[in-house]
């Protein structure tokens, strides 16, 4: 079994190797069909850009007449905005289009093909699409992020860089983790189009403080759908003010969702049966 | 022949509600999905910032509460149908009926609103458990008038993404330009705080558009709150009188330049 296993798969580094350039030809071919639709990608920038401009705007409502909300001023809420725009510039661009080929694959029966493949299905499945437009967006959260370390005045440093690319990367893994969980019960439910929408709901509160909400529904979205480990750490992280036990919870977190992610994955195979056979 | 006509209204609109009813599940998600008023609620009480718009605690979530529910039965989604319908090639057996075929769209639209009550009623019935003291009861005359402006308010949605999808003939993916419009409703309605505690840099020019009659008049007038009922209605009529002739100018220049796809 073992060897069976070594043989079919290889060694790490060539099998490394391998998943790299089956990566670059996935970012080839989706891009040059993306490049297809040029206005569309131009459209998408702009309601990146007015969506962001909308969430300021309603923040400034909420600053009208108080100089903090939730204990957090306006300068540091606007470092959530930034983080927030570059996770959803993330989402944009490789989860939702590969979320929706999910759906498409199981309905018309096509996972077969995926799986007949000698690539980790899960690999194939939530890397194969890609839509450059989110690549604008996460640019527009970048420069966001730096406006904010200039007018919050931080100081950068060696571990500061450090400490921030842990924590964005730890949300990244558990947005990605949150998302794949939901299209895995496609293979149950075959339309989850529906599902992603809820968490697309949900996911907007991170747009704000987890402490400027009641704390029922701080619980609620630090426990169920961990939101405040997706922005308020990684914001705080850049102000300086995230405790040491914090980002290791988030690690941790981010860790647990991966794995729970995969286990999902496979053991949700086990109940796919074909469409139309 | 008017009662052909009605013998058409009512027969699409049963087999659409059977349809509908295929699809309740993924109606509750729909329904859930509509909780971001809560949400924003909660920011606005949580931190005591309807002190300043001079609104109490219970007529805030009264607010909200009808904002999510005229959002429940606002929600438009013609121009995704019309796309898919209009990339598959489906469009041209419905040009062949004589029936418009946004007909057919405006019926799946109010089944999907009758599949959608029991779910949100529901959702009302959780929020009141959590916040017994903003329950009320809106007389008949404002129960009937708020259904009124909610219906005007999906009307004048259902124009602006009608027109939108007609754009669908000329290029194939008229759904971006949908998002894109989003956003303006989404934080100009009214969905996300009160048109009132706008700045007033918004609020002076605000009240021409078409996005406070969306959300913000029909919520305030179901919730009891302040709102100018006489030109709040006006205004609906007034933007659905503008959006009808621009739709029907569009529809029938796009039929002109349809080519059907696949074939």
């Amino acid at each position: 079994m073992v060897y069976g296993n070594k043989k079919i798969y290889g060694n790490g580094i060539m099998n490394l190797k391998k998943y790299i350039k089956i990566y670059s030809l996935f970012l080839y071919t989706s891009v040059a069909s993306e490049l297809e639709y040029k206005t569309n990608i131009m459209i998408d920038f702009i309601t990146a850009i007015l969506s962001l401009i909308g969430s300021i705007f309603l923040l400034s409502i909420f600053f009208q007449n108080t100089d903090n909300i939730g204990g957090w001023k306006f300068e540091q809420a606007l470092i959530i905005q930034g983080i927030y725009t570059i996770l959803n510039g993330i989402t944009n661009t490789w989860f939702n289009p590969n979320l929706t080929e999910i759906v498409k694959h199981i309905r018309e029966g096509t996972l077969d093909f995926v799986l007949l493949k000698p690539v980790d299905s899960q690999f194939f499945i939530s890397l194969k699409k890609l839509a450059p437009s989110g690549f604008l967006e996460i640019v527009l959260g970048v420069t966001l992020l730096f406006y904010c370390i200039g007018i919050n005045q931080i100081n950068m440093n060696l571990g500061f860089y450090i400490l921030c690319f842990t924590t964005l990367f730890c949300s990244i893994v558990i947005l990605y983790s949150l998302w794949f969980l939901i299209s895995t019960t496609t293979i149950w439910f075959v339309k989850t189009w529906n599902a992603t929408e809820v968490l697309r709901s949900f996911l907007y509160i991170g747009r704000f403080p987890l402490n400027s909400f009641s704390f029922s529904l701080r619980i609620f979205f630090s426990i169920f759908i961990p939101i405040a480990f997706i922005t308020t750490i990684p914001s705080e992280v850049f102000l300086g003010l995230a405790k040491f036990w914090e980002i290791l919870l988030e690690v941790v977190v981010s860790g647990i969702f991966f794995i729970i992610s995969r286990r999902f994955w496979l053991f949700a195979l086990k109940y796919y049966t074909s469409a139309s056979s | 022949m008017s009662n052909l006509n009605r013998h058409k209204i009512i027969t699409l609109l049963k087999v659409q509600y059977s349809n509908m009813l295929e699809y309740r599940v993924e109606i509750a998600l729909w329904a859930i999905s509509g909780i971001i008023p809560f949400f924003m609620l909660n920011i606005w009480t949580n931190n005591n910032l309807n002190e300043s718009i001079n609104l109490s605690n219970t007529m805030l979530s009264r607010y909200f509460l009808s904002a999510f529910f005229v959002r429940q039965f606002s929600v438009v989604w013609v121009v995704f149908t019309f796309e898919e319908d209009a990339l598959l090639g489906k469009i041209s057996p419905y040009l062949l009926q004589p029936l418009n075929p946004f007909f057919r769209y405006f019926a799946q639209h109010l089944a999907e609103q009758i599949t959608r009550l029991p779910f949100a009623i529901i959702i009302a019935l959780i929020f009141f458990l959590f916040n017994k003291e903003s329950f009320w009861i809106p007389s008949l005359g404002i129960f009937l008038l708020s259904c009124l402006a909610t219906f005007f308010s999906f009307l004048i949605q259902f124009l602006i993404q009608s027109i939108i999808a007609c754009l669908c003939f000329w290029t194939e993916k008229a759904s971006s330009i949908e998002r894109l419009l989003f956003i303006p409703t989404l934080f100009l309605s009214g969905l996300l705080a009160p048109v009132i505690s706008f700045p007033e840099y918004v609020r002076s020019w605000i009240y021409i558009t078409p996005f406070p009659y969306l959300i913000d008049f029909p919520a305030n007038l179901l919730s009891g709150n302040k709102t100018n009922l006489i030109s709040g209605l006006l205004m609906q009529i007034f933007w659905i009188s503008v959006l009808f002739p621009v739709f029907k100018k569009t529809w029938s220049m796009g039929t002109k330049k349809y080519t059907a796809m696949g074939s």
